[in-house]
């Protein structure tokens, strides 16, 4: 029984947003890998922003930012996020440019289970930074009769 | 029409960096999940959301069946001239809403 | 299959979340000081931020579109909600507040929805809406919201009691394949934790919700059959009685707690 399973079935009737055909760290790796090429990608300058114990994996709050001037010159061109557990390893891929000012952006995610989460950037010189959070899913109490 | 909120400033100091916020009524349905009838209801995501000011493109987000249903979005403008944010929201069948905020610089 | 499988599981958990239980509830009919609390309380910080900011709150989408609704001609009368009851923020204020209640003329109580639905055959004369339908769902909402901030404050008419008394009788009756009461989760065990969520006191100040689980907008009729459904208790008919029983006893029991519609909840 492998742990989404199991969590599943203590869980009760979970409508867990997706079935369990799940991407793997493997496979986030390599959508990594197709992203950065052999780039180097250094952990700083990233930070990604998510609640570490997660009330509902349907609607989960997550903001990245980056350390940059935003400038002409030097501004971050992208900011991707990946995880490791859903269908899919990547969530989604922002394009940003000079005019935000801030690099800086939030949007709210699914997640089956509980994971790894993390937080690409692309600067305007062709480098890449990253962040990474760990959360933990609950599994929603007292759900819908079964459908 | 779509049901879509926007959080922008109407008018803001020349060179001010704002923040804009949007929430979408979409349903985000994943195609991964088994409908009552056991079958897998067919994927009806909201693909990709793009903001402009007048005419330049100042960002844009691909997103994934991973984004929650009803999409938030949040990203920082500069106040660089008085002019019209455009949102624009568009994905499968066809799927297009638009939000237009017009924001005065001073 | 699935359901048998869960039902199986559904021991499991509540076994031994309640042996496990964690931080030590609290007494909810306390002497002195009001100890009750919404489940607002129970949330982390995250959720109530997405409740408190009225454009990331995905409830509000659901408000503007009973905005719409509200000023919008249907029916054969060919009138809209607005034609009759104008500015919602005066004609609707503190409303929703005093729901379930019985309507002039009539001889048991209804609940929001279902004095919508009245207007909306009789004054409208357009069909009813289907129970828990988005467009019927958005009016709730976009009224219950008018009352934002409101203490909830039921009616004072002598022949509630009898509901109200009914509704109590539900709650505090064991029933179900787990023969658990409400009152055991949500008065003796509130504020402990359920397989990691905390259980809430069961106010009914957020309604109609935006529940993370949903995905969307729902019902306190909703959250009440997921419970039952919890439970592995039998499930009322949708549209029965005894679901606005138990909501007349759960507002009375919330008497003079805050409004908070539409309100997030995990
Ligand atoms: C033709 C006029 C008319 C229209 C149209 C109408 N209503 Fe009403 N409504 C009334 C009247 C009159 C009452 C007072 C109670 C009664 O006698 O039924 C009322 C009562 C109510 C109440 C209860 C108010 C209270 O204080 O308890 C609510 C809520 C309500 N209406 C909502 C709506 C909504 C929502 C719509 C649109 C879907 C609507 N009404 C359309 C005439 C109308
Ligand atoms: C086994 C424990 C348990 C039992 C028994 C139970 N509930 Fe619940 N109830 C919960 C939990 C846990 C939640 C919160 C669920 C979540 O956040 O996922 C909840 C939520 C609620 C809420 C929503 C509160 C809010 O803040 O919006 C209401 C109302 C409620 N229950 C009513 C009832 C009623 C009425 C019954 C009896 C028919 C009942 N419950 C039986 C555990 C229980």
């Amino acid at each position: 029984m492998d742990r989404r399973h199991f969590l599943a079935g203590t869980a009760v009737l979970v409508l867990l947003p997706f079935e369990p055909a799940a991407a793997t760290p493997a496979a986030m790796a390599e959508a990594i890998r197709k992203l950065v090429g052999d780039a180097d990608v250094r952990e700083e300058r990233v930070k990604l922003d998510m609640p570490p114990l997660i009330e509902n994996g349907n609607t989960v709050p997550l903001t990245v930012s980056v350390e940059s001037p935003m400038t002409v010159g030097d501004y971050v061109k992208a900011i991707h996020v990946f995880n490791e557990k859903n269908p899919q390893p990547n969530v989604f891929s922002a394009t940003l440019s000079p005019r935000n000012g801030k690099a800086m952006i939030g949007t709210r995610i699914k997640l089956g289970d509980s994971q790894k989460i993390v937080a690409i950037a692309e600067t305007s010189d062709g480098r890449f930074w990253s962040a990474s959070a760990d959360v933990i899913v609950t599994l929603a109490a007292c759900l819908e009769e079964a459908t | 029409m779509a049901n879509i909120l926007v959080n922008a400033p109407k008018t803001a100091k020349r060179g001010a960096v704002i923040e804009i916020k949007a929430l979408i009524m979409h349903q985000m349905e994943t195609g991964f999940r088994p409908g009552p009838n056991g079958q897998i209801l067919p994927r009806n995501i909201i693909e990709h959301f793009t903001a402009t000011w007048d005419d330049a493109e100042i960002f844009s987000m691909e997103m994934s069946p991973a984004i929650s249903a009803n999409p938030f979005v949040s990203f920082f403008a500069v106040a660089s001239e008085s002019g019209t944010l455009h949102l624009r929201w568009t994905g499968d069948h066809g799927f297009v809403a638009e939000e237009k905020v017009a924001i005065a610089v001073e | 299959m699935r359901a048998r499988y869960f039902a199986i599981a559904l021991f499991l958990v509540f076994g031994a979340s309640f042996a496990l239980a964690q931080s030590q509830g609290q007494s909810q009919r306390g002497s002195g000081a009001d100890t009750r609390r919404s489940g607002y309380q129970d949330m982390g910080p995250a959720l109530q931020q997405m409740q408190d900011d009225d454009t990331a709150n995905p409830g509000m989408l659901f408000v503007q579109q009973g905005s719409k609704l509200w000023s919008a001609r249907v029916g054969v009368a060919g009138k809209a909600c607005a034609d009759c009851h104008g500015d919602a923020a005066t004609s609707m204020k503190g409303v929703a507040a005093r729901y379930p209640a019985i309507p002039p003329g009539a001889d048991r109580p209804v609940d929001l929805e279902g004095r919508i639905d009245l207007c909306r055959t009789e004054r409208q004369q357009a069909p009813a809406f289907a129970h828990d339908s988005q467009d019927s769902l958005a009016l709730q909402a976009f009224v219950a919201a008018q009352s934002r901030g409101q203490p909830i404050a039921p009616p004072d008419d002598p022949r509630l009691s009898s509901w109200r008394v009914q509704g109590e009788e539900i709650y505090r009756r064991r029933q179900g394949q787990l023969n658990l009461s409400c009152a055991i989760c949500h008065d003796e065990n509130a504020g402990k934790k359920l397989a990691g969520v905390t259980i809430p006191q069961a106010h009914p100040t957020g309604y109609p919700v935006y529940r993370l689980e949903w995905q969307g907008l729902g019902s306190l009729r909703r959250r009440l059959r997921n419970c039952l459904f919890g439970i592995r208790a039998e499930l009322y008919p949708v549209g029965a009685p005894e679901y606005v029983a138990l909501e007349l006893y759960l507002m009375e029991r919330a008497k003079g707690m805050t409004m908070e519609a539409p309100a997030v909840r995990p």
